[in-house]
C-alpha cells in the first residue's frame, strides 16, 4: 500500500480519466492523507481541468460565471 | 429563416476559437466551422426548440473537429512526440519529489483574469503535437480516453502517459510563469 511520489501524481492523473481500481483508490488515498507536494499536485491537475474548459469562452462569460 | 441564419451566423467568432484551440492550425479550423455552419443551415429542423443554439452548434463542430483528427491522425503519428524519460526531471530515484509542487493560492481567482488565459495558452502551445492533441481532445473537446485512443491509435496506456505527461508540464508551466510570480 506504499506508494511513491510518482506513482501517487499518475494515479492522481488516471483518476481524472478512469475510475481506478479498489487498491488503487486506497493506496493513493493514503498517500495524500501524508503527502502535501502530490495533494497540490493533485488538486491544481483539477484545476487545470476547469480552465481548460473556460478557455474557449468570452472575457464577459468568464466573469458572469464567477459567482 | 434569416434568423435562423443570423443566429447561427453570429457563432462562428466563438466556434472557430473553440476549433483553433483543439487543431491549432488556422485553415483546418476555418475548415471544419465552415462545416459546421452549412450543415446547421441545412439542418434547421434539427435544432428544432432546443434552448442553447450554440451548444448545438458546438455539438456539430465536435464531430466535425474528430473527423478532421482522424483524417491527420497519420501524419501526425509518423511525427510521434520524442519518448522522454518519463519525469524523471522531476523525481528522484526513489520516486520522491526533487521539488516538491507547492500550494497555489486561490487559483480559482485566475479563472476570471484575461491574463492568466494567455499564459494558460502559451503553456499549451510548448507541448508538443501529440500531447497536447490528446490532452485537448480530453479536457476541451470532452472525449473518453477510449474515444481518444480509437482516433489516434494509441493504447490506453499510452493514452495516459500522455495525458499525465500533458498535466505535469502545464502545472510546472503555470507554476513558473503565473502562480510562482
Ligand atoms: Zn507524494
Amino acid at each position: 500500500m506504499i506508494i511513491t511520489c510518482k506513482e501517487a501524481t499518475r494515479l492522481a492523473s488516471q483518476g481524472l480519466d478512469r475510475k481506478l481500481g479498489f487498491l488503487d483508490r486506497v493506496a493513493l488515498r493514503l498517500h495524500l492523507a501524508i503527502c502535501k507536494g502530490c495533494t497540490n499536485a493533485a488538486r491544481q491537475m483539477e484545476f487545470l481541468r476547469r480552465a481548460i474548459t473556460r478557455l474557449g469562452e468570452d472575457a464577459d462569460e468568464r466573469g458572469a460565471l464567477r459567482r | 429563416m434569416d434568423d435562423f441564419r443570423s443566429g447561427v451566423e453570429r457563432h462562428r467568432p466563438y466556434l472557430l476559437r473553440y476549433a483553433s484551440l483543439q487543431l491549432r492550425d488556422k485553415d483546418a479550423a476555418e475548415d471544419a466551422v465552415q462545416e459546421t455552419l452549412l450543415a446547421a443551415l441545412a439542418n434547421e429542423s434539427g435544432f428544432g426548440g432546443r434552448s442553447n443554439l450554440r451548444t448545438w452548434l458546438t455539438g456539430i463542430l465536435k464531430h466535425k473537429i474528430i473527423d478532421h483528427i482522424r483524417r491527420s491522425a497519420r501524419e501526425i503519428a509518423l511525427g510521434a512526440d520524442e519518448e522522454t524519460s518519463d519525469f524523471d526531471a522531476l523525481f528522484d530515484s526513489r520516486g520522491h519529489w526533487i521539488e516538491m509542487p507547492a500550494a497555489w493560492s486561490d487559483p480559482d481567482a485566475s479563472l476570471a483574469q484575461q491574463q492568466f488565459y494567455a499564459k494558460l495558452e502559451e503553456c499549451l502551445a510548448r507541448l508538443p503535437a501529440k500531447t497536447a492533441r490528446t490532452f485537448m481532445m480530453r479536457e476541451h473537446l470532452g472525449c473518453e480516453t477510449g474515444e481518444i485512443c480509437k482516433e489516434l491509435g494509441l493504447t490506453p496506456t499510452h493514452c495516459w502517459v500522455l495525458l499525465h505527461r500533458a498535466r505535469m508540464s502545464l502545472r510546472e508551466c503555470l507554476q513558473a510563469n503565473w502562480f510562482g510570480k
